[in-house]
């Protein structure tokens, strides 16, 4: 790992991004950014994410403290702590290939092969390969461990037949991970998985596109029907499929962080809410000045506090000492969920303009908050929905016993 | 979509410790644990003064009772914030002293007391003698500057009048510090235990059967000039205790509702219905789930109210949050810790009739969590 940085290399970074990002991050482009890697639905907004995250790898400011033989810029992570800092000031546009530098880039150097290491690393820090994630499928969505589609070995090749679905850029992917099973063998349903760094573009394979509550496109459907890959793409040995999963999931859920940098949600200003609420009016009067919807905000303004407490917290050892996981593990949940609520509030501060849709000329801040409630689902239904986020809270932190 | 709290929390406090903080957390953890085992907790219930005279003395022993009195006074010479976590552990463990009553007693003589009455009184608080605060009203307005209690001037000094409740243990008190008007202006009284007549003081029946409170008759008291604290200074300590105790209060309520959800979690592990544990079932894993996930917050809050303590406007925005956070989680827990014993629940040798009766307690003295969040509306709109 490279050597912590002084103060002064720190700031002199900084203020070399500043300078960057000042210069470089776009404008307004005339057409609808996705907030999320979740939402990309048309080809222009593709292209146009794809180009961006490209453009602010190639200034160094992705990837900084990812190893330089890979593709990586080999220098400490606060580096590039301050390269996304700085990239939110400027409010650029998402990291558009979340799954690759956010999960499954993390996994592979984490414990993937060499040869894995180079072969994909650059690519997904580069845009120029995007990656989407094969777990969910038709029949077993939180139940992922009893995933169903099959990968038979095949002298060099596995052949794959199944589905799998609600698949983010799975029509825009040149390589998912994986999770498919090649035994129904073993003690129990997760000993038969295996993990796989599969190509999207094999005969074989099909995807169509799932239109969305929000009317937008951004998932697929995926089929597979004897299609052919390399067996080298199998990750580990067959039947680890259930712990690599885990270990991607540890990703998604922010348990674990090792981010190549940037961010892949555009994040919702808590002070944004409040504004909102300032302008709307209730019997001619100020929202705000409405004692039960003051009193309602200012809870919200509490729990905003907690999260932002609990993150520092997470991180302080002696002030999380009797539950060690906790913080972590509830972090999706909490902040979800507080999220849903908060949007969906904000939607009734609306009065009579609560009726308008996204790109009306009269919707407030062009519908900009009823695509975030809408949105806000892909989060505590996407990555585990909460309900199962709580059955993990109870059992590994609570030790409460497993439903069966 | 994430959120950004960044903006919200340039306004707000963030988090931070000491050293000193979490050495005290650590003795806090042992001590309690080992001095008040619940079976001696409900031993003290029935008992009259309500907490072990012995156990007080090794508190002010540990040097407790002055961790934020300054050296020059005898204490420790440290805050609020390294009282807090003490707290903690008293409320996990259902401890209840005087402590926090002594503890913000001292508060308020440093905030409005001369060098005389801090001089006199802060080096016997640190050794043990109690403190305490007489505030509240038959009005039972929270509102600490609503007194309708009277000091008159009577030859050298004044003659008091009036009613005080919740003054807690005031019965072993060598001082109590009681609020009055004076000529239309609220001042803090310094009144002696040997000022107190017979029968001046009714043991009152409270929620929380740990503690114990007393109503004060003040008709017939007198105090000389110099009990009074100083009148420029009166607001200044009100504003001190409020925060003081509410901080205080939170810190205990977090150790409570951790209580509440250990205490509820072993149940939901041990006992069977339909041939499965219940614990098994969601409609009570996850409600209790969710009474984890407010602690923690609660708990996060209640510790960035210790850190930020007595920072000008963001510390009182932390402890009101701390607060009406705490009270919700409290609450909560305690509920559904009641609900999910059955019938055992509502049995008084049930534990969670004892987090019950705390929480209620809580919300009861300075301040409810709408009460708080009130307060909140007119800090931060
Ligand atoms: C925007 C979006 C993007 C997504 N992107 C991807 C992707 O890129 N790749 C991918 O593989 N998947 C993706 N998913 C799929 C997602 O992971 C699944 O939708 C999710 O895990 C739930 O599975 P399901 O849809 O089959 O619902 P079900 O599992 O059928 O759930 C239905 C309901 O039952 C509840 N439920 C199920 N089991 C339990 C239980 N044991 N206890 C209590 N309640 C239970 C659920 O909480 C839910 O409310 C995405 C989903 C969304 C919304």
């Amino acid at each position: 790992m490279a050597t912590r940085p002084t103060a002064a290399e720190l700031a002199d970074y900084e203020a070399q991004a500043d300078a960057w990002f000042r210069e470089n991050t776009p404008k307004d482009p005339g057409f609808m950014l996705p907030l999320t890697f979740m939402e990309v639905s048309t080809d222009q907004q593709f292209e146009f994410l794809c180009a961006w995250q490209r453009k602010v790898y190639e200034a160094g400011y992705l990837g900084a403290s990812w190893p330089t033989e890979y593709g990586g810029g080999g220098m400490h992570p606060d580096f590039q702590r301050i390269a996304t800092k700085v990239m939110k000031k400027y409010d650029g546009p998402i990291m558009l290939n979340a799954i690759g530098i956010g999960w499954a880039g993390p996994l592979i150097l984490d414990i993937g092969s060499e040869e894995e290491k180079k072969k994909y690393i650059k690519g997904m820090l580069s845009a120029e390969d995007i990656w989407c994630q094969g777990f969910s499928e038709p029949e077993n969505g939180s139940d992922l461990g009893n995933a169903q589609l099959k990968a038979v070995r095949d002298g060099d090749e596995y052949v794959l037949n199944g589905s799998k679905i609600w698949t983010s850029l799975g029509d825009r992917a040149k390589y998912m991970i994986l999770l498919a099973r090649t035994s129904n063998e073993g003690p129990n349903k997760y000993a038969g998985l295996s993990f796989f760094l599969a190509p999207m573009h094999a005969p074989g394979i099909e995807t169509r596109r799932i239109k969305k509550l929000t009317g937008e496109y951004g998932f697929v459907q995926c089929f597979f029907t004897d299609a052919r890959i390399p067996a080298e793409c199998l990750m580990g040995k067959e039947g680890d499929g259930w712990q690599i999963a885990m270990k991607t999931l540890e990703y998604e859920r922010g348990a674990k962080v090792n981010l190549a940098g940037g961010y892949f949600l555009k994040e919702l200003d808590a002070m944004g809410v409040v504004e909102l609420a300032r302008q709307s009016q209730r019997g001619g009067k100020a929202l705000l000045d409405d004692p039960v919807m003051k009193d309602r905000m200012i809870d919200f303004m509490i729990d905003i506090q907690a999260l932002n407490l609990n993150n520092q917290r997470r991180r302080m050892g002696p002030l999380v000492q009797d539950r060690p996981m906790g913080l972590a593990l509830m972090n999706k949940l909490a902040r979800t969920e507080m999220i849903r609520e908060l949007t969906e509030f904000s939607l009734s501060f609306q009065g009579t303009r609560g009726g308008y849709y996204v790109d009306d000329p009269c919707a407030v801040d062009n519908g900009y908050w009823h695509r975030s409630y809408l949105n806000s689902f892909s989060a505590t239904i996407g990555g585990g929905t909460s309900e199962i986020q709580r059955n993990i809270v109870a059992e590994h932190v609570l030790g409460l016993p497993k439903g069966r | 979509m994430a959120f950004s709290e960044e903006n919200l929390a340039n306004h707000l406090g963030g988090l931070g410790y000491s050293e000193e903080q979490i050495e005290l957390m650590d003795v806090a953890t042992s001590f309690c644990r080992d001095k008040s085992p619940i079976d001696k907790v409900r031993k003290l219930m029935a008992d009259e003064r309500g907490y072990d005279a012995q156990v007080w003395q090794e508190i002010a022993e540990l040097g407790w009772l002055g961790i934020a009195i300054p050296e020059a006074h005898g204490g420790v010479g440290l805050s609020m914030a390294e009282v807090a976590p003490i707290a903690e552990q008293m409320g996990r463990r259902l401890l209840t002293t005087p402590f926090a009553t002594c503890t913000v007693a001292a508060q308020a003589l440093l905030a409005a007391g001369d060098e005389v009455q801090c001089g006199e009184w802060l080096p016997r608080i640190v050794a043990g003698e109690i403190a305490t605060l007489a505030l509240s009203e038959p009005h039972g307005d929270w509102t600490l500057s609503h007194v309708e209690a009277t000091a008159k001037p009577n030859g050298d000094g004044y003659a008091l009048s009036g009613t005080k409740q919740f003054v807690a243990y005031a019965k072993d008190a060598a001082l109590v510090i009681a609020t009055v008007n004076v000529d239309g202006a609220v001042r803090l009284a310094l009144i002696e235990q040997s000022a107190i007549p017979d029968g001046a003081l009714r043991r009152e029946i409270i929620v929380d059967e740990t503690r114990r409170t007393y109503e004060l008759t003040l008709d017939g008291i007198t105090i000389p000039a110099s009990a009074l604290l100083d009148a420029g200074r009166s607001a200044t300590a009100l504003g001190q205790i409020e925060l003081a105790s509410a901080l205080l209060q939170a810190a205990e309520m977090c150790g409570g509702t951790q209580s509440a959800i250990d205490y509820t979690v072993e149940y939901l592990k041990t006992r069977k219905q339909f041939g499965k544990l219940i614990g098994e079932y969601q409609a009570l894993k996850h409600p209790i789930t969710n009474a984890y996930v407010a602690y923690e917050k609660a708990r996060s809050h209640m510790l960035s109210a210790a850190h930020n303590f007595g920072q000008q406007g963001v510390g009182e925005i932390a402890v009101r949050m701390a607060k009406a956070s705490a009270d919700k989680a409290y609450s909560f827990a305690a509920d559904r810790a009641v609900q999910f014993h059955g019938g055992f629940g509502f049995t008084h040798d049930c534990d969670a009739g004892l987090y019950r009766r705390s929480a209620i307690w809580h919300a009861s003295q300075f301040g409810d969590a709408a009460w708080h969040r009130a307060k909140l509306a007119d800090l931060l709109f």
